[in-house]
């Protein structure tokens, strides 16, 4: 087990094993922290800001990103002051200039007593957390998207825009995202998911459609078991 | 083409870490990066192909399409920028017939604008096939292009 180091949030005392970010050390006392991009599955990101908070070590306190930042012995971490505050105001009035009708950003910016954003709308829908990148790439193990450019033009693709290669059609990158932008279809044993049909097999027993057969050849490529082990019933059934 | 990856990412040791050399040598090589050009690279370091493309469209020096015989790249900074940078961008992209970032249908030129090159005394600075052309005028401009073969129409020639 790892060292344990002692700090302080919010005027209490935490212990949590080094390596931990702070983000995790406050939500172990209760501490809510908004977040978008972090994901307990995925490695730290950093993209969103939402989550910064304010830190005193020694003399100098700063801010930073809690999902990210790392806990330190001694390290005083303050989550809701002005400053603090101030900042997550701006992230959600820009987040808002991409996505103004999401839910989840709306109810952020109401705790922050946000109603509107000072910035001119244009209307992307994704925030680019790149929580969806992240998931294919780290727990599916596919990578069949990415960023895409850079700056303003910044966004997910599937590489050169045309259907993804590598997709298996899976949806955990329309499951993860927090904006809820990925389109993910189903209909008549077909699953349309970045902008591609992917066939669904279906259960010999049941009759039900339960899993893109791209998806049931890539658990084949892994395990080494042939196609059929997954293609003909699905696990109701089995 | 397969062969000219192979010879490019040895040259590498095969290694990930080298992605970026590795994309500006076959863009040297095939003057811009063609989509199986890529693939080739994906295969060949074992990187999935959304990782190259992430890379490939992140920076401005690498281009997905076709690129000109000859390449131009106007200044639009600060520097060059007061001292009418754009007019010459307008000139240049009214004789071309292409917007800046175009490649001419024809292949020989292609025309970008980049930002500030360092050499803000020379301003506005027009880099025509890696070569510095300071002091730049629409008049200049014109008489580079038409050494260049560009046919440009002499109204133009007298601003
Ligand atoms: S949650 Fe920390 S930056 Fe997004
Ligand atoms: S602004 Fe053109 S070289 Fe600096």
């Amino acid at each position: 087990m790892s060292e344990m180091v002692t700090l302080t949030i919010d005027g209490r005392s935490a212990q949590a094993p080094a390596g931990t970010t702070i983000l995790e050390a406050a939500r172990g006392l209760n501490i809510d922290i908004p977040a978008l991009c972090s994901n307990q599955e995925l490695t730290p990101y950093g993209a969103c800001r939402l989550c910064m908070v304010e830190i005193t070590h020694g003399k100098r306190t700063r801010l930073v990103a809690s999902c990210i930042y790392e806990v330190q012995e001694g390290l005083v971490v303050r989550t809701e002051t002005e400053r603090v505050n101030n900042v997550r105001r701006l992230v959600i009035e820009l987040l808002l200039s991409r996505n103004p009708k999401h839910p989840r950003l709306l109810a952020i910016a109401e705790r922050l007593g946000v109603d509107k954003s000072r910035f001119e709308v244009e209307v992307k829908g994704c925030i680019l957390c790149g929580q969806c990148v992240r998931v294919c790439r780290e727990v599916v193990g596919v990578s069949a998207i990415g960023f895409e450019s850079r700056g303003t033009d910044r966004r997910i693709s599937t590489p050169f825009n045309v259907a993804p290669v590598d997709c298996i059609a899976c949806g955990s990158c329309a499951q993860v995202c927090p904006v809820d932008v990925i389109p993910f279809k189903e209909e008549n044993g077909v699953r349309t998911i970045w902008k591609t049909n992917f066939e669904l097999a279906r259960c010999e027993k049941c009759g039900r459609y339960f899993a893109p057969m791209r998806q049931l050849a890539h658990f084949s490529r892994v395990t080494g078991l042939p196609l059929e082990h997954f293609t003909q019933t699905c696990v109701h059934c089995r | 083409m397969e062969a000219k990856i192979a010879e490019i990412v040895s040259k590498y040791q095969s290694n990930p870490g080298f992605l970026v050399p590795i994309l500006q040598d076959v863009q040297k090589a095939f003057n811009y990066l063609p989509r199986e050009a890529l693939q080739e690279v994906g295969t060949q370091l074992k990187v999935p192909i959304s990782r190259i493309f992430e890379v490939a469209t992140f920076y401005k020096a690498f281009s997905l399409t076709p690129r000109g015989r000859h390449q131009m790249h106007l200044c639009v900074g600060t520097a060059c920028h007061v001292r009418g940078a754009a007019m010459i961008g307008d000139g240049i992209e009214r004789v071309l017939e292409i917007k800046a970032g175009e490649t001419t249908a024809d292949l020989e030129f292609t025309f970008e604008t980049v930002n500030c090159l360092g050499a803000c005394a020379l301003g506005p600075v027009l880099v025509v096939d890696e070569e510095y052309h300071g002091q730049m005028t629409l008049a200049k401009a014109n008489k580079i292009l038409n050494k260049l073969g560009k046919k440009v129409v002499s109204d133009e020639e007298e601003d």
